[in-house]
């Protein structure tokens, strides 16, 4: 279970988060919805312990994440996967260094071995005989896949997904929440899947919670989220460019 | 003037913070290193790049400065009718100064940009933070196989370049102001002692540490994407340059007043 309790972070003088209170339930499925820029990618940081609260606190299975000492914070990244916005894979790495970095580092498995974890990890994300290839290699969409079966391959009990399904085709999209169902159906993993796209918040979600001004003002199932009379739920799931959200904005920083 | 001073007293501070940046990270390297396990091939392949990488140009630039300093010399020499000396001179300017600056200076430029470029890049797409959600810490992955490699390539290339360079004086010695090959050689070897090898090699050392911890401190750093990652590369040659040449003054004086 992930409680996050008052999280407040400001960089200079931007407040992203305004002391956030959210909760996930093991083997839920959590969509946050948000604007871009909202503060969406700083919040799963503070989940993994990349970024340190100002004030708050993230608990991860009654684990302060701020407070960890270098060894229980690897521990909790062997029990956590991020699969970062863009991927983040090492460019300098072939697809199986990659997915299988962890095992090559830590393991005293084979590089056979490997190999074959790996070859697992990928076909999970429905990518075969990529192996071998370079990152630099690979579309946009399987750059996503490949990142996700290294968050897969060291079989962690949490997923954290960062905007899956952006600047992918619509097809592609779709096969990646079809992927994220299966993988939380098939290895009951608890996940927070980040998004500003509703087609996917509605197909893979247990629970929709809306990040806005750095705290979240609505949470609901996917129903209760889609039949909402929250207006600025409402002008962001429909995609209004008129509403609340944008009323005390000056046109030019729409 | 009240602009001015509050400008100035912000750019000192900075520089405070840089320098503590820096100090943080050389002692976490000095941490990391002897943190097991050791990847070897990590820094034979780091160090193989570095010397790939500088090969031709610190080849160049020692065979040319070696070249230089005959020609200089024998200007001076020749007024003084002591063109014996020529040989004395370029060998221990060569190994005491030349030498380490040089080769310094060319790796800076060539393989410590390189190193900003590459982990700049590395901060700027998350594969930096990648390598944390994946247990591995940065320092421990990235800055020690560079930290060696550095360390040890530089006092490497350095014997490189003043052989190169000797030769080089060596080259106009012989062919061009007429002095003999064995008594070139001979008074080469003679006027050398361990300790013009060994303080000039003590210096690569440091300049070594020096490039690899202040390129991998910029790289680490970079704010702001693609433009950051130029930025820092620019800054972490500049800085380097200055703190080798700050470095190798220190020196030179410690080791003329102590030793
Ligand atoms: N390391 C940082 N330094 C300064 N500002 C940051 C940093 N990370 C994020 N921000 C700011 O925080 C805000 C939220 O960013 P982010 O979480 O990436 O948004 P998104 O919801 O699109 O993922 C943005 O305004 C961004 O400029
Ligand atoms: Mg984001």
């Amino acid at each position: 279970m992930i409680e996050i309790k008052g999280l407040s972070k400001r960089f200079n003088d931007h407040m992203v988060l305004d002391s956030l209170d959210l909760k996930i339930e093991t083997g839920e499925t959590k969509v946050i919805i948000g604007r871009s820029g909202c503060g969406k990618s700083v919040l799963l940081k503070h989940i993994v312990g990349l970024l340190i609260p100002d004030s708050g606190t993230v608990l991860v299975d009654g684990q302060d994440v701020s407070k960890l000492d270098e060894k229980r914070m690897n521990q909790l990244h062997m029990k956590i996967g991020l699969v970062f916005q863009g991927g983040a894979l090492f460019d300098s790495l072939s697809v199986w260094e990659n997915v299988g970095f962890v095992l090559r580092e830590y393991s005293t498995l084979k590089e056979k071995e490997i190999r074959e974890r790996v070859k697992e990890a990928l076909s999970l994300v429905n990518l075969y005989d990529v192996e071998d290839k370079m990152p630099s290699e690979l579309s946009g969409g399987m750059k996503k896949r490949v990142s996700l079966a290294r968050a897969l391959c060291v079989r962690p009990q949490i997923i954290l997904y960062d905007e899956p399904t952006t600047g992918v085709d619509p097809i592609t999209a779709d096969a990646i929440n079809v992927l994220i169902d299966e993988l939380h159906d098939k290895l009951k993993v608890t996940a927070i899947v980040v998004t500003h796209d509703m087609r996917s918040a509605y197909k893979v979600a247990d629970k929709i919670a809306m990040l806005y001004n750095g705290k979240i003002i609505a949470e609901g199932t996917p129903d209760e989220i889609r039949y909402t009379h929250d207006s600025i739920v409402h002008q962001f799931i429909t995609g209004a460019a008129h509403g609340p959200i944008t009323a005390n904005l000056k046109t030019q920083q729409i | 003037m009240k602009e001015y001073l509050t400008n100035l007293g912000n750019k000192t501070l900075n520089f405070f913070r840089y320098l503590g940046g820096v100090t943080e990270l050389c002692l976490e390297t000095f941490f990391w290193i002897f943190v097991p396990p050791m990847k070897r091939e990590r820094i034979f392949e780091q160090a193989k790049r570095i010397g790939l990488d500088s090969l031709l140009i610190v080849s160049l630039v020692g065979l040319f400065t070696g070249m230089i300093l005959a020609l200089q010399t024998a200007y001076l020499m020749k007024k003084l009718s002591s063109e014996i000396y020529i040989a004395s001179i370029i060998a221990l300017s060569l190994t005491r100064e030349l030498g380490p600056v040089l080769t310094a200076l060319i790796v800076a430029g060539r393989s410590g940009a390189a190193i900003t470029a590459e982990i700049g890049t590395m901060t700027v797409t998350e594969q930096v933070d990648a390598l944390k959600t994946l247990a591995t810490n940065p320092v421990k992955y990235l800055v020690v196989p560079r930290f060696l490699a550095l360390t040890f390539m530089l006092p490497v290339l350095t014997i490189y370049a003043d052989l190169v360079g000797i030769f080089g004086g060596y080259l106009i010695g012989v062919n061009r102001l007429s002095i003999s090959p064995s008594m070139y050689l001979a008074t080469t070897f003679d006027t050398l002692v361990n300790k013009d090898i060994f303080t000039g090699l003590i210096k690569t050392v440091f300049f070594g540490m020096l490039i690899a911890l202040i390129s991998c401190y910029e790289g680490l750093n970079v704010e702001g994407g693609a433009e950051g990652v130029g930025k820092s590369t620019t800054n972490s040659v500049v800085t380097t340059f200055i703190f080798i040449i700050v470095a190798d003054c220190f020196f030179t004086a410690l080791f003329y007043f102590f030793f």
